[in-house]
């Protein structure tokens, strides 16, 4: 707690520092949670951005992971130290939009640079999700990514399944993962990464459920959480059956459980596209395929929902710096900036533009797979129930499904129990987020 | 008993505590009166709308069944921190008394660990013990033993007790050496030479003579297995699996820091100081009784 605002006073003054230096330069400060590769975009991108022209300079700022660099922005805004641009993750955007007065809506601030936010140049999926219900498109989308399967061809193979075609269904997977396991080719057949963001608000989207009223929390605040409907059970149910024998097992509750399936012990798992770029390095003999659903299921499979983050522009600034922040957004959304973002971070592409021009250059022929969450995003014209889920505190209603998970997965409760605690504790949760 | 200290100029001890009394007015008044003024408001995360509820905060903090959890959970694993890491640090003290070769050489390894910062040490165990990727954890299941403490509250336990008791045992085994180098040697040759046998020399001469040092470790213990192992707890489960190993201190900063409920999670704090305040004074009060400065 002290550390973190002594950690903000620190930014603070060099803000001050670094501002009261600069006159004819206007300088913006853009804080990010990038790490590795990805960083290095950011720098390159920045860099890039302030030689094409002299007027502007952005500075980027590595504030640690997601939540952490919300925490550091919330706590700088509190001290009246904010900086233009804040990269916030898919999560944070009720918790953004919330902060009506805090915030300054990308459309506006677009406009005030003297040209216009033209929609239509975005993927729909993503700009559905980052808008205001009048339309208002609030935040700039820079890196998104939807949740794939990945399996290990090696194990196929050696369990006697078609290495290069992978199961497309959940009750695929699951015979899929019990003859691993059975045939000895793996100690583990199925494993997850963030059992929330797949497992339930993706698994709703995907297979056309509703996961709260007021379609998702995307019509109103006020909702009410439904995973606990016969789908969400039976999923979690089968789940938490494989889970008994180390058919199914647990890594944790965001990307942990991608090291189970580099280290060659499960042979199946679904976790975010832009976990890509791990397996590549691994060496190992991987193939992807779409996210498995339901097939009884009406709808299904229907569309996944934008993960990945946003870029928010905070209020209280001068006129001058937000022509500046609007002349950075520019320059992202351009073709060539988009297309090699996608490449290089295995993120998707923003702008439609984008996508056909990497489809254009053969990058998807030599790359199989990599087209795969683009195509599910776009697949089909979004459902009241597949355009995204938005909760003012969605963070803590997944502190809570991850809790009652972990205690199904421990053989202390069923589905069904985990699953109407998660509702009837997030669903308080939510309600005293609202002040009610 | 000891001649007192008597400085003939006014100002000047004041001046002397000046730099002792910025510190903690900077790092413990004033954040201690935020949390304060904090704990009685109901406050967005951005600050923009808060409004005064008085107690409400405290009221439903203490309704809630997770906290009351947090509280017993807190118990268990500050008792065992506590009593494990003095034992063992005693143990180790005795033993180390005995060395005539090397014993500086051993005293230095064994004070190490007291430097390595929690999040590092909570990083090492979590390197040997987690079931994705650690060395003893893989020795422990090919072993045939169902270890997960991702999953098993009591072995996640057991795990953040075991790092945080380590890292502790350094600094009591100083503490210890110390007090055992201050009991004067003649005292047990008397002991020997009237034929009292080690574990009864022990019993009815060092452990009693250690009494003030124990329990100004005992005072010093159940303050760091309060606050200071956040960051071991932080870097090992997370407070996970279910709410098995959130204590009261990480659990002031999840509701504050990760679910933005800056109210909640200031009444808890200012709980947590009162609780503190308390057991403290209750130490001082009881325990101390049964001590004898020699």
């Amino acid at each position: 707690m002290k550390i973190q605002g002594f950690a903000a006073g620190i930014a603070a003054t060099f803000t001050i520092l670094s501002t009261s230096t600069a006159f004819a330069v206007t300088e913006i400060s853009w804080w990010h949670a990038m790490t590795g590769a990805n960083n290095e975009v950011v720098e390159t991108l920045s860099k890039e951005f302030n030689e094409s022209q002299s007027e502007y300079k952005v500075t980027p700022v590595f504030k640690g992971t997601y939540p952490e660099t919300l925490n550091a922005g919330i706590a700088a805004f509190r001290a009246g130290q904010a900086p233009h641009i804040i990269q916030v993750f898919d999560v944070g955007t009720g918790v953004m939009m919330a902060a009506e007065g805090a915030v300054k809506p990308v459309a506006d601030v677009i406009s005030m640079g003297g040209s216009q936010f033209d929609k239509s140049q975005y993927l729909p999926g993503i700009v559905a999700y980052y808008s205001k219900p009048d339309g208002t498109m609030l935040s700039f989308p820079y890196n998104s990514s939807s949740p794939i399967l990945y399996y290990n061809k090696d194990i196929f193979q050696k369990a006697g399944l078609d290495a290069e075609n992978p199961p497309k269904t959940w009750p695929e997977v699951f015979e899929a993962a019990k003859k691993i396991k059975s045939s000895g080719a793996a100690q583990c057949g199925l494993t997850s990464t963030w059992l929330t963001w797949i497992g339930l608000e993706n698994f709703a989207a995907w297979n056309n459920l509703q996961y709260a009223t007021h379609e998702n929390g995307l019509g109103a605040t006020d909702v009410e959480l439904t995973v606990n409907t016969e789908p969400f059970v039976r999923h979690f149910q089968n789940i938490a059956d494989l889970a008994k024998d180390d058919t199914f097992r647990y890594g944790g509750r965001t990307s942990e459980a991608k090291q189970l399936f580099l280290s060659g012990e499960c042979a199946i798992m679904t976790e975010s596209s832009g976990g890509l770029g791990d397996v590549i390095k691994s060496g190992m003999n991987y193939g992807l395929g779409q996210l498995p659903y339901y097939p009884d299921l009406e709808g299904a499979p229907q569309n996944t929902i934008p993960g990945g983050a946003s870029l928010w522009v905070f209020g209280n600034k001068s006129d001058e710096e937000y022509k500046a922040v609007a002349a950075f957004f520019n320059f992202l959304s351009q073709t060539e900036i988009q297309q090699r973002l996608h490449e290089v971070s295995g993120y998707l592409p923003v702008t439609l533009a984008a996508y056909e021009a990497t489809k254009a250059s053969g990058f998807y022929d030599k790359n199989p797979g990599r087209e795969i969450p683009i195509q599910q995003m776009m697949g089909k014209e979004p459902t009241p129930n597949s355009k995204g889920v938005r909760l003012v505190n969605l963070p803590q209603v997944r502190d809570i499904q991850n809790e009652e998970f972990e205690k199904m997965l421990a053989g202390e409760q069923t589905a069904q129990q985990a699953l109407d605690k998660a509702v009837e504790r997030g669903n308080a949760a939510i309600q005293q987020a609202l002040g009610n | 008993m000891s001649p007192r200290v008597v400085f003939p100029n006014k100002v000047l001890p004041y001046l002397l505590l000046l730099p002792q009394l910025a510190i903690t007015i900077v790092f413990f008044y004033w954040p201690a009166s935020q949390a304060l003024y904090q704990s009685v408001l109901r406050e967005d995360p951005f600050g923009l709308k808060s409004t005064f509820v008085g107690f409400a905060n405290f009221r439903r903090v203490l309704s809630q069944p997770s906290y009351i959890d947090s509280v017993q959970t807190t118990a268990i694993f500050s008792v065992s921190v506590a009593f494990i890491a003095m034992v063992i640090a005693l143990l180790l003290a005795v033993m180390a008394d005995k060395i005539i070769r090397g014993r500086g050489f051993y005293r230095t390894l064994m004070i190490w660990p007291y430097a390595v910062a929690p999040a590092i040490a909570g990083m090492l165990w979590l390197f040997m013990f987690n079931p994705t990727m650690g060395t003893f954890a893989y020795m422990l299941r090919s072993a045939g033993f169902q270890w997960d403490p991702l999953l098993n509250g009591p072995q996640a336990m057991a795990l953040v007790i075991a790092a945080a008791a380590w890292k502790q045992i350094s600094y009591n085994f100083l503490f210890f050496v110390a007090g055992l180098q201050a009991i004067p040697k003649t005292l047990i040759e008397a002991a020997a030479i009237d034929g009292a046998g080690e574990t009864k020399r022990f019993w009815t001469i060092i452990f009693p003579l250690l009494a003030p040092t124990t329990f100004f470790l005992l005072v010093i213990n159940t303050t760091y297995a309060f606050f200071d192992t956040f960051g071991i707890i932080h870097a090992v489960t997370g407070g996970g699996p279910g709410k098995a190993t959130e204590t009261l201190v990480y659990k002031v900063y999840n509701d504050g820091f990760v679910n933005l409920n800056f109210g909640d999670s200031a009444a808890q704090s200012v709980i947590l100081m009162i609780i503190v305040i308390l057991l403290t004074a209750f130490q001082f009060r009881y325990v101390e009784r049964k001590v004898h400065y020699g």
